[in-house]
């Protein structure tokens, strides 16, 4: 990391001094140490997939994915040394797709509960509270 | 600013057609612009993406024994195979741009071909496993036609849903050929350098996405169901 400082610091000296786009340049082992642990976690995702954990398979398959995805965001994409803007850009992203995701996920998985129920307690429009029939 | 950027043409040196635009104060501010135009497209292409792992998720929580089923029929180790080529092509991308970043032309130029090569390379694979699956009759909706399945409407569904995504993908892996093509030509023509290589960049951070779409699919299709 030594050198990425040394780096940063004489890229940002130059990008004071004109008004030149001065690239901000990893060192190439970022890169390659990103490519070593996504092909890792690749093979650890499809070793894990043969063994039987029930539905944990999917979260651990999910977990493994994140992982991946935020080298490749982090370190592939600059994200960890870009605007903070950008990243921000992307997690409201990744907010609003939960959002969609999840409560159209709470509203399916929960369809055809209240029918039982209101088959055992009918209700009643006018009266939806019970309180004029007190023999309920 | 102006006299700094002649000094640069009449040293007839790095990206001599590149100015900044009277609209931008600095290239710096040019740059992470055009940056923030992309990631903005990155975020349309992640909500369309999104509700298609939206379908994924209804589907497979309706018919999940139909998806586990169906989904043994999805070759994992060419599906793993596929997601290291995209991996390695991520690597070969994310290098090429550190290549443009420090004017280094033939690399780029190597580094690119390189990419291209990987990109072609998956849907080769791509290709063998579709056609494989056309003739085991693994087809979507109605036009599924294996025999043998203990919910092959069910397993119907899930061939869609894997020929919509994967496939939606595979086009969006020929887009970026595309792209990938297009920066090439233009770093054949001494375009880029450490002063100009915006449209690498660019190109770089939609071809990550296009590999991060696959590090969901991949487990999603393949390997969980």
């Amino acid at each position: 990391m030594a050198t990425h400082s040394d780096t940063h610091a004489d890229v940002h000296g130059h990008a004071h001094g004109g008004a030149d786009h001065v690239p901000h340049v990893l060192p190439l082992k970022i890169y390659i140490s990103t490519w070593i642990a996504l092909m890792v976690f690749t093979v650890i995702t499809v070793a894990v997939s043969y063994v039987d954990f029930g539905d944990f398979n999917l979260w651990i398959a999910m977990l493994i994915a994140t992982c991946k995805a935020s080298l490749v965001a982090l370190l592939f994409m600059h994200l960890r040394w870009d605007e903070r803007f950008n990243s921000i850009i992307l997690v409201s992203s990744l907010i609003f797709l939960g959002i969609f995701i999840g409560f159209t996920m709470s509203d399916t998985d929960n369809r055809g509960r209240a029918e039982p129920i209101e088959h055992d307690r009918p209700l009643d429009i006018k009266d939806p509270f019970g309180l004029q029939s007190p023999q309920q | 600013m102006s006299s700094s950027a002649e000094a640069h043409v009449a040293n007839g040196e790095k990206s001599p057609q590149f100015h900044v635009a009277h609209h931008f104060p600095t290239a710096d501010i040019q740059f992470n612009s055009g940056k923030m135009g992309i990631w903005l497209f990155l975020v349309t292409e992640i909500l369309l993406f999104g509700g298609m792992f939206c379908s994924f998720a209804i589907f497979r929580s309706w018919y999940l024994g139909g998806f586990v089923e169906a989904h043994h029929h999805l070759d994992r180790v060419m599906g793993g195979i596929n997601t290291i080529v995209l991996i390695c092509s991520s690597l070969t991308m994310a290098l090429a741009v550190r290549a443009a970043q420090t004017t280094n032309k033939k690399a780029v130029t190597v580094l690119l071909g390189l990419t291209l090569a990987f990109a072609a390379t998956f849907l080769v694979i791509k290709y063998f496993e579709y056609s494989h699956k056309f003739h085991d009759g693994l087809l979507p909706g109605i036009h599924f036609t294996a025999t043998g399945f203990q919910e092959p409407r069910e397993a119907g569904i899930f061939f869609a849903i894997y020929f919509m995504m994967t496939g939606i993908h595979g086009f969006h892996v020929l887009a970026g050929m595309g792209l990938i093509t297009w920066i090439l030509i233009r770093n054949l023509k001494g375009q880029f350098s450490s002063r100009y290589y915006a449209p690498v960049e660019g190109v770089g951070l939609y071809w990550h996405l296009v590999d991060l779409i696959w590090i969901y699919l991949f487990p999603l299709l393949y390997l969980v169901g």
